[in-house]
């Protein structure tokens, strides 16, 4: 184990430089956030997610942003164990019927102010299960949503992109504070 | 003893079925059928419905025979196979939420997909409203002194899919864990019915999007079989191709995450950096970093140029590099295998009985994988090893991905030497009549069997059975008399699927 640290210390490192914010996210975000947002949470999400019927696809790539390459956790976004910890709930999947009661449960348990990330294109319109008996539709549908990250999945740079808008928009909130 | 094949003779065969026999038995054959499940003879690969039909998927493993036994229901019941063999519970359950068919004899009738949110009962059968009150799910007792519940989920702390786990423990130590799964259920097998082709495998490979290219790939056999199609040679060669590096991406990133949840984040850090490169690979050499909808009926839709290949094999080479260390580290940390040994063992008799495939049935002594025992194109041409265990525990589920890692590496070194040239796709004629086919392919986490039948071009019905059905239970059973904070390394060390079960 002592090599393998040892060695880190003289690799470079394996995180790349962060993604421009995506434009377009940055107009969806443009009425979302709170002004007050930025002295509240200063320049840190929290982000507590919720698979609600996903096929699993998106989570493996929100798993990815946490690699050494990515490494959100540099930009002050950090994945959260309770929704009660949370700033932004993001919310992956097709909502299912059997997830629905969970999903409002988990939405209401996060405390204001707060922002619902919807990734993935089933989780804004039900994407290629829509129509199925067993599933409700998009996350607005149960929930409101204030930025949409499209893809099945979306790439973790799409991911980044999005969260790096929302972050900048709270930012840009504060200085016209 | 008796055959698969005598038992073929003693029903009606059905003629339009491959590439194994199906057959449609009465009552009395059912029943023998289930016997010698029971027995252990034969291995449950498979039980699933229609309106008024159930089928039995079994598989004689010493010979790799498998067949299809069908039982015609018009009375809307059946003889209950999970009264002699337990691993048929949940099917039964499960086909009883989706058609109404009521499995006679067993034991346990309680819903298991259905939670009563749906707004109908019976959703593929004849359809009735749902019931305006939903009775408490009944979890199943565990009675002594000082016993307590722990309930868990469908929202975990972790990013991982929905599901619930009630733990009933005695201080630290857990004494039943029951599951209670359904949540992702999206209604899958409904959305299929009808669907042209192409909607098809686009829903397939939304299965579990952790094994697109296992569902996308069992899927397009199953449809190949029926309509009897040749696929090019390339497009069998470049399928094993995205196959294993499948496996390899999840393998990396599952050995990390296990090592993750004994609070050894190096091996994690370590670990994600070497899947992420394979991911990358795969979006450069298929434009897609799952690798989803590449493989549909008749080949693949995405061919390897040389910038791919050379991203393949210096991914290849990069692994090669810092796996090895990897897993010495792993070996050499008392701490961690502290953590592991003896973790969480699933007995050998347990593995056999569930016909447990993927790394858990290996890591407890059942040999099977369906690219070496059905040796399915162009597994039969390839050279690799099988790694077989005996320990159960979740060292043994690491051992055995390490070792699979391995193998996938020389895998796609073979493929990637021997690729054949040539097109990529065959057309299928269209054909009207009922067709009906059937696949199994080893994805990353067992095998995923698929049976379908086409009628008029598209899909009449479609059963997609994922290796978590006969994993999941076990769980239950490798988890008691350990320790509650060692359940999310047991279960990390299943990573049985939530969406491929809930379908």
């Amino acid at each position: 184990m002592r090599k393998l640290l040892f060695e880190s210390l003289f690799r470079r490192p394996f995180t790349e430089r962060a993604p421009s914010p995506d434009d377009a996210a940055v107009i969806e975000l443009a009425t979302a956030v709170a002004q007050a947002a930025r002295r509240r949470l200063g320049r840190s999400l929290s982000i507590r997610e919720v698979d609600a019927g996903s096929c699993n696809g998106c989570e493996l790539e929100i798993h990815a942003l946490n690699n050494a390459y990515y490494d959100v956790e540099r930009f002050g976004i950090r994945f959260v164990a309770s929704p009660r910890h949370a700033d932004v709930l993001m919310v992956t999947g097709p909502v299912t019927k059997n997830m629905r009661d969970a999903l409002e449960r988990t939405y209401d348990a996060v405390p204001n102010p707060k922002w619902v990330i919807a990734v993935g294109d089933c989780a804004q319109d039900g994407g290629c299960f829509a129509g199925s008996y067993a599933v409700v539709g998009g996350v607005s549908e149960v929930v409101p949503v204030d930025l949409h990250i499209p893809g099945c999945p979306p790439t973790p740079t799409a991911m980044l992109k999005g969260l790096l808008a929302l972050l900048e928009r709270v930012d840009a909130g504060a200085t016209a504070t | 003893m008796p055959s698969l094949i005598d038992l073929m003779l003693e029903g009606r065969q059905i003629q339009q079925h491959s590439p194994w026999p199906r057959a449609v038995v009465d009552g009395p054959v059912w029943n023998f059928a289930a016997g010698e499940l029971a027995q252990g003879r034969w291995s449950l690969l498979g039980l699933w419905g229609e309106p008024s039909t159930v089928h039995m998927a079994i598989m004689d493993e010493p010979t790799a025979e498998i067949a299809v036994v069908s039982l015609d229901c018009p009375d809307r019941a059946y003889p209950s196979v999970s009264q002699h063999h337990p691993p048929a519970f949940r099917l039964e359950r499960t086909i009883h939420d989706l058609f109404g068919l009521v499995a006679e004899g067993s034991s346990d009738r309680r819903p298991w997909l259905d939670h009563n949110r749906w707004g109908v009962r019976f959703p593929l059968g004849d359809r009735i409203d749902a019931l305006s009150q939903a009775s408490p799910y009944r979890f199943l007792p565990a009675e002594g002194d000082g016993l307590h519940q722990i309930a868990v989920g469908p929202v975990h702390a972790g990013t991982i899919e929905p599901g619930h786990f009630r733990f009933t423990a005695s201080g630290e130590t857990v004494v039943r864990l029951e599951q209670r799964l359904g949540y992702a259920h999206k209604g899958i097998e409904g959305l299929m019915m009808d669907a042209s082709l192409e909607r098809a495998a686009q829903l397939a490979g939304r299965v579990s999007g952790d094994s697109t290219v296992a569902y996308a790939f069992a899927f397009s056999r199953a449809v190949e079989a029926a309509l009897e199609m040749i696929v090019p040679d390339r497009a069998v060669w470049l399928r094993a191709l995205l196959a294993e590096l499948e496996r390899l991406a999840h393998h990396l990133g599952d050995i990390g995450g296990i090592c993750n949840d004994a609070s050894f984040t190096l091996m994690h850090a370590l670990c994600s950096v070497l899947r992420e490169d394979v991911l990358r690979a795969s979006n450069t050499a298929f434009g897609h970093r799952l690798m989803r909808d590449i493989i549909v009926p008749g080949g693949v839709t995405h061919d390897l140029n040389d910038e791919g290949t050379e991203i393949i094999r210096t991914t290849l080479d990069i692994i090669r590099l810092r796996f090895p260390a990897l897993i010495e580290l792993y070996d050499n940390t008392a701490s961690l295998q502290d953590r592991t040994v003896d973790t969480g063992v699933l007995k050998p008799a347990l593995a056999k009985q569930y016909a447990a495939g993927g790394y858990i049935g290996r890591a407890s002594g059942r040999s099977f994988d369906a690219r070496r025992t059905l040796a399915y194109p162009p597994y039969d041409r390839l050279r690799f090893d099988v790694p077989v265990l005996r320990e159960g525990d979740v060292n043994a589920r690491v051992w055995i991905r390490v070792r699979e890692v391995e193998q996938s590496l020389s895998l796609i070194d073979q493929i990637l030497d021997r690729l054949p040239e040539g097109p990529l796709r065959a057309k299928a004629d269209p054909v009207w009549e009922p067709r009906e086919g059937m696949a199994i392919v080893e994805g990353f986490r067992g095998d995923v069997l698929v049976w379908l039948r086409l009628r008029d071009g598209r899909i009449e019905r479609c059963h997609l059975r994922d290796p978590s059905w006969f994993q999941w239970p076990l769980l239950e059973a490798a988890i008691e008399g350990n320790i509650v904070a060692d359940f999310p390394l047991c279960n990390k060390s299943f990573n049985c699927a939530y969406s491929g079960h809930d379908l």
